[in-house]
């Protein structure tokens, strides 16, 4: 099962290798991985996607949480939650093509945030698959470059994951 | 109190009650040193090796409850470091590990002696700081104390760059009371209801078997866990990490489990309905096949460390929190509801038991006209009258040491049981000395693993620790060449030890007394006259049995009823 991870750990120098070597050191799946400070400097979120049977999301929950650097932590997937993931996204835009891309971004609701004779460059978010969609939909030789974010979450309702 | 960064480091460890570190001197801890010299409080004693430094240390926290504190320079002072650091780590020890580093401007520069020390131990400590101010040196220190003795203990490491200890930079000194982290709070108390959820399936339990570790040796639990188990009159068995915590010579102790357990122990657990697994772990030599690991049982755990609940083997009815304090109102429970405990049932349990047990699976060849190891072990538990500290390193004498040596209280059976590790024995057995200087301490070893600590007798010259060397030498790497011999089809490679030293002529030459055993009828003697040297160390080179096994044994990926005996008492069995 998809699982899609929330952490809040002390924003230090090496807090990120100890996730990260901790995935690897267990061999735990981990799909992707971001993180960044939050409104309280001293404090990173980081939101990770990995995928395993329940028992093996036990113990990576477990694992995470006994990292000296993390605060608090809390599975998304365990409740209703919304993700969301931004791709940046280049793709050949010539001629005739040109109007199909404008088409079909604007049907996903993109941003074309660049211009060329030749390319533009699309802004999308939304969740996992619906960026998968996108891709899916523009023609494989037409993709230049694809940058993806990996996915943020966080969970509905008027509760908040702070300290 | 203005002092400099040196200073405050060691006024951190006079602070924090440590009386020795076990150290070596380099570039990055010059200052450091410098400090240590000017002061009489903590005592710094020089190895000869950075990993014998991590494993007095480590010695000497096993065997007082305390932390052990070592100091290495950067590089590798660090990297020597490591493998005591892991040592440590897989077996939850209290450790806190000062590394020298190089200045912070020189930090990524590969400068001399430069090395990525929080990276490199990163996997292997419960957590590492790099200090990059002077003005951190004290709450760092303070906190990686605290980290390394609370919760499930574990090595932490304080990497210190030079500059920060530079003494030309002075500041006010003062060592905080306390710590607070908010994102660091191990628990505190199991909780009740499931500590009563717990108590309903002992008191309903018709086959009970306790499995205790290593974490009622660290939680300082054995007496409740006595209580406990008197209390209940359940069989109880122990893996290697935690002999001791239970007299071995209690009628309901089954010895300890495993690959090399008895018999007795490896059956119950085939055959328990509740397991009450206490500070254990299951490791994978102590459950064998996870498929074939206790079939019938439902299974409470009481750990510290909510990650080791359902990590290797799925549980009922986990309690987490100290050992210490859930067997206390354990035991205070069994106390109460005694009459309700299954009696009829369990004495036929214990029928069943002694029938396992009169197999006397540990039986071994005692006609022999050569030193069997096992005979080396008994006759030293003899002499020592059963309360020597043993320390000992990994292999088939350590095995040997577990089954011969029956241990009647915690924290005297000491030895690298997670990761291990060969060589950890000389020097462990030096940390042990230093806390206690008046007790027995014997390094159960063979000639392999010696060799890789062997360097620190001159530790122990320089000291004078009288510690005794119990080689068991059989001129293999014992452990390897008996699975080569049961898996390999006898082909021994490279488990021959060629051009063995004279150890008798190298303890001399270290300024200690050896001694050649070779004959079964002097060995007493021998062991008599090693002990009666009460100011030297003597170092016992005993010519044990070549081809001995250690039995019974499981082999890896097999259930706990199917073990193989020795030969011998195969044999019986079959003719009886």
């Amino acid at each position: 099962m998809r699982h899609i991870i929330s952490l809040l750990m002390e924003n230090e120098a090496g807090a990120l290798s100890r996730v990260a070597g901790l995935f690897s050191a267990r061999g735990y799946n981990i799909e992707s991985l971001t993180v960044a400070p939050t409104e309280d400097p001293t404090l990173s979120r980081m939101t990770l996607v990995t995928r395993g049977s329940d028992a093996v999301i036990e113990q990576i929950t477990k694992q995470l949480n006994k990292l000296i650097d993390v605060v608090k932590l809390v599975d998304l997937s365990e409740g209703k939650h919304i993700e969301r993931e931004l791709m940046l996204i280049k793709v050949r835009a010539e001629k005739t093509y040109r109007d199909e891309v404008k088409r079909l971004a604007d049907i996903f609701r993109g941003n074309i945030i660049d211009v060329t004779d030749t390319s533009f460059i699309i802004e999308m978010t939304g969740d996992c698959d619906k960026l998968d969609a996108f891709i899916k939909a523009i023609h494989p030789d037409m993709v230049v470059e694809v940058v993806r974010s990996g996915a943020l979450g966080i969970a509905r309702g008027d509760k908040g994951l702070n300290l | 109190m203005e002092l400099n960064g040196a200073e405050i480091v060691v006024q951190c460890l006079r602070d924090e009650g440590v009386e020795y570190v076990f150290g070596y001197p380099g570039g990055a801890v010059l200052h450091i040193y410098d400090a240590l010299f000017q002061q009489q409080e903590v005592h710094h004693i020089l190895v000869r090796h950075e990993q014998a430094a991590t494993h007095a240390a480590d010695g000497y926290a096993r065997a007082t409850g305390k932390p052990g504190v070592a100091l290495v320079t950067s590089g590798p002072g660090a990297t020597n470091a490591v493998t005591g650091i892991a040592t440590a780590y897989m077996d939850s020890i209290p450790m806190v590990v000062l590394t020298g580093q190089v200045a912070t401007p020189f930090i990524g520069s590969d400068a001399f002696q430069e090395v990525d020390t929080v990276g490199i131990t990163r996997p292997c400590v419960k957590h590492n700081f790099l200090i990059k101010d002077v003005r951190d040196i004290a709450e760092t220190i303070k906190k990686a104390f605290y980290i390394a003795t609370s919760g499930r203990p574990g090595p932490v490491v304080v990497d210190i760059p030079k500059d920060v200890t530079d003494p030309a930079i002075r500041i006010p000194y003062e060592y905080p009371k306390k710590v607070e982290m908010r994102s660091y709070n191990p628990v505190t108390k199991g909780h009740s209801g499931q500590i009563k959820k717990a108590m309903e399936l002992i008191l309903k339990a018709e086959r009970p078997v306790f499995y205790t570790g290593g974490g009622v040796v660290t939680g300082d639990a054995s007496k409740p866990l006595i209580d406990l188990v008197r209390e209940t009159g359940f069989p109880i068995t122990s893996t290697l990490m935690g002999l001791g915590a239970f007299p071995a010579s209690d009628k309901q102790f089954l010895g300890m489990l495993g690959m090399h357990g008895t018999y007795e122990a490896n059956m119950a657990m085939h055959e328990t309905d509740v397991l009450i697994a206490v500070g254990s772990r299951f490791d994978d030599r102590v459950t064998g096949k996870i498929a074939l690991f206790c079939p019938n049982a439902t299974i409470i755990h009481i750990d510290i460390d909510p990650s080791s609940i359902s990590k290797n083997v799925r549980v009922d009815v986990p309690i987490v929190g100290p050992v210490k304090q859930v067997l206390r109102d354990m035991a205070k429970l069994a106390q109460e509801h005694k009459a309700d405990i299954n009696t009829t049932a369990i004495k036929h349990w214990w029928e069943r038991i002694e029938k396992w047990r009169a197999v006397d699976c540990l039986r071994y060849d005692r006609s022999a006209e050569v030193i069997k190891p096992q005979y080396a072990v008994e006759m030293l538990h003899k002499v020592t009258k059963g309360d020597a500290y043993i320390t000992s390193d990994v292999g088939q004498h350590q095995m040997f040491a577990a089954q011969f040596y029956p241990f009647e209280k915690p924290r005297r059976w000491i030895n690298s049981g997670g990761l291990g590790t060969m060589g950890f024995g000389l020097p462990s057995a030096m940390g042990v000395k230093f806390a206690y200087p008046k007790a027995d301490v014997a390094v159960v070893t063979g000639e392999g693993s010696i060799q890789m600590c062997i360097q620190e007798l001159a530790t122990c010259k320089q000291y004078e620790l009288p510690l005794k060397i119990v080689l068991l030498n059989n001129g293999y790497l014992g452990m390897v060449r008996q699975w080569q011999e049961f898996f390999y089809s006898g082909r021994y490679s490279h488990s021959y030890v060629d051009s063995l030293p004279d150890f008798v002529k190298l303890a001399e030459s270290f300024g200690h007394v050896g001694m050649h055993v070779t004959r079964p009828g002097d060995l007493e003697a021998a062991y008599e006259e090693a002990f009666a040297m009460k100011d030297r160390l003597v170092f016992m080179d005993i010519k044990i049995d070549p081809e001995e096994n250690v039995y019974p044994m499981i082999e890896a990926g097999k259930g706990h009823h199917e073990m193989y005996m020795s030969p011998q008492l195969s044999a019986e069995r079959e003719l009886a």
